[in-house]
This record gives C-alpha cells, structure tokens and sequence, in this order.
C-alpha cells in the first residue's frame, strides 16, 4: 500500500511482540541494576561539583558529560529506545535535529558574528 | 466505538497507535524544555563575572529528591514489568510507590525548598559603595584568590517593613555565612550543606543599596530561570501523578479484567512520560544545584 508497509518484514503485524511475558520477567534485573547505576552516578556527579577541574566551564563539562551519560541509560533501557520500531527513530532524529538547532542559535546569539 | 489499535499494531506504522502518540508529544516537549534550557545558557553566558550565584540551594535536599525521581522510574517500568507478566497485585503496589515518590516530591519543593527561598533576602550594593561593605563582601581577598568580586549581601531580613516605609533609613540583615565571614577561603566555594543565616547582623544603609528582593524568581536571571524550569518541571511532575493515580484506581482494574494488554500500554505510555520528566532533571539537578 504505501512504503513503510513494504520495509516491514513479510509476515507484517504477526511479528512476536518482543515484551512478552517470559522476556519481560529477563528484563527486570535489569531495570534495578540500572536504577542502582544512575543513583551511582548521582552520588558522583554531586561529588565530581565539588573537585575543581580548573575553570568553571570544565566542571561544566564533567558535570554535563555525566548527566548524558544518565539521560542515555534512562532513554535506552527505561524507555526501551534500545529496541524499538523504525518509526521512533525517524521522530527522533527530526526531533534532535531541531533541538540541536534550537542550542546553534542560542550559540549564534552569544558569538555574535555580524557585530563583533 | 471500538478504538482501533490499542493493543495490536497499526500495519502502516508497526506499532500500536498511543505509542506513536506519545513520542510525537515528547517531541514536542524537547523543544519546550530545550527553548528553557537554550534560554538558561544564553543567561549564563552572558551573566557578569560573580554575579551568577552559587551554591543557593540545598545540594542534600535535592540529591534526595533526585534519588527519589530515579527509584520512581524504576518502579514504574516495574509495574508495567508486573502488569506484563499479569501479577496485578505487585502492579499496585509498585504503582502506590511510585504515587508516594511523585508525591514526596513536590512536597519537598513546593513546602520546603521554595518558601525558604522566598523568605531569604539579598540586598546588591552601588558600585561606589563597595568599599563600605568590604567586612561583609571581602573583595580584597577575592581579588588576591584572582576570584570574581562579590556585590550582594544577603541572608535573614529582620526589618521587613523597611522595604516598604519611606522614612527607614536601614535594613537589618542576619547575615548569611558567606557574608558574616567573607575573607574565610572555605567561603570561596558553594557549600554542600545548607548553612543558615548567622545572628550576626549588618545594618545596611538604604541608600546605599542598589535593589534589594528575595531569592525569588525577580531576584536574578539565575532564579528567573531556577524557578521557570523547576515550576514546568513540577508541573509535569503533577501531571504524571494524577495520571498514575487514575491508573492505580479500581476503574483501571475493570479495565485489566478486560484487556490487560490494554493497560499495560497505558502504563508504559504513561511510564515514558514519567522517565522523560526525569531525564529533565537529570539536566536540571546539576545545572541548578551543583554548578
């Protein structure tokens, strides 16, 4: 009928739902051990503030560098962006590039380069 | 009428219809955020040395509640977990805990974090009067450590109608430690624990102070942007609990009894909205509080 329908596998809708029972009784482990990870790694960002890494902008940068790090464990395994269908992804990645858009202007505007 | 595609997936797409429905929103909710937090660098950036303030809010409370957003997350996909595996008891009670953790959390910004704010007052002094106030500011000491100067004096207001009363010719402030003792090196950084104000006291001649307010949002463009992200974020952070709270009702149940596949996508369409408002604090955390 249209594209998207073509690039799905032959058998379509009856594909084995990936969440079954069985397999989401695997995951739970999982979801504490990362819940435990990220708690970890709060306990290290609130740690790693009070190191002086020079200037202000490095304790930015460690500080921002943890806080992906935590973003991308939630993203990929609380949201199961791990494994998911095409059509997320495609939402996603107009979404970054938006918002990736959005940070270059609000760059533009510090940086200034018509007037300085 | 039946909804189409609550359960079973939509040919076209591959995927049940409010999961799609879901990320569209959160899409939408990046550009929201991102607008705030591209508004907020663009505040930093530009903010004059100094005069973006450090270590103002309590760094234990908010670890906390940080801690208190992740074990919520955790108990949430947990529940969507139980609900696929049809336990509908352990879904209650994972759903209960994470009502309780939503709840404790806006409690401890709504009634402890913010009214403090409010009640905490700074009072900027006229650049010529800098020198005036030095056993308060301790600029000379700033200057040698290569530090950016202080200009603010801040802690307990003790004469609040002073603001208000043409004929006062001071304020009386119980100052906070960084001012009762400005030259201390243990000064120069943000302190983990909150530190309340001393009993020592400045009288601080009206005329010789810029603008006086208290840490709320019209204090400064750090808390302007503190308070608009926090305030979104606890929105939210409702928005999500009232929704859990429909979902953990008996009406769900009957539901459950129905289609409990059908619920459980509720749950984990819900579940997304929830790790995605904690993925914001994530950012917001060391933003407001460490940095």
């Amino acid at each position: 009928m249209n594209e998207t329908e073509e690039m799905m596998p032959a058998d379509g809708h009856a594909v084995p739902d990936d969440h079954a029972a069985h397999n989401v009784a695997k995951h739970v482990r999982k979801y504490l051990l990362v819940g435990a990870t990220l708690i970890t790694f709060t306990a290290i960002t609130v740690f790693l503030s009070y190191v002086n890494f020079g200037t202000m902008k490095a304790n930015v940068a460690v500080a921002m560098l943890v806080a992906t790090f935590k973003a991308a464990l939630v993203a990929t395994i609380f949201m199961h962006l791990s494994n998911e269908k095409r059509l997320i992804y495609r939402i996603l990645v107009f979404t970054a590039f938006f918002v990736l858009g959005l940070f270059f202007l609000t760059y533009l505007a510090w940086y200034d380069p018509v007037t300085r | 009428m039946e909804i189409p595609y609550t359960v079973t997936a939509r040919p076209d797409t591959g995927l049940w219809n409010a999961k799609v429905g879901i990320w569209l929103f959160l899409a939408s909710e990046v550009m929201l955020f991102g607008g705030l937090f591209s508004a907020y660098v663009f505040l930093r950036l530009d903010a004059d040395p100094g005069l973006w303030p450090h270590g103002l809010l309590n760094v234990p409370v908010g670890t906390m509640n940080t801690a208190i957003l992740i074990a919520s997350s955790v108990t949430v996909v947990l529940a969507w977990a139980a609900l696929k595996m049809r336990r509908y008891r352990a879904y209650w009670w994972y759903m209960l805990i994470t009502i309780l953790c939503g709840v404790i959390f806006l409690v401890v910004k709504l009634a402890y974090e913010w009214p403090q704010k409010f009640d905490h007052f700074g009072a900027f002094i006229k650049p010529d009067k800098l020198e005036k106030y030095e056993q308060y500011l301790g600029n000379h000491h700033l200057a040698e450590r290569g530090l950016p100067p202080r200009s603010e004096i801040s802690g307990h207001l003790h004469n609040k109608e002073a603001l208000n009363d043409p004929n006062a010719k001071e304020y009386e402030i119980a100052l906070d430690p960084v001012n009762a003792d400005p030259a201390n090196p243990n000064m120069d950084r943000p302190h983990f624990l909150y530190v309340p104000p001393t009993d020592k006291l400045a009288a601080i001649e009206k005329e010789d102070v810029e603008r006086i307010s208290s840490f709320g949002p019209w204090h400064s463009a750090y808390f302007a942007s503190y308070f608009t992200i926090t305030g979104l974020h606890g929105a939210h952070v409702l928005g999500g609990v009232l929704i859990f709270i429909y979902m953990w009702l008996p009406v769900s149940k009957r539901l459950y009894r129905q289609n409990p596949e059908h619920l459980a996508n509720r749950v984990e369409v819900a579940g997304l909205f929830w790790h995605f408002v904690d993925l914001v604090w994530i950012f917001v955390f060391p933003l407001f509080y460490l940095l």
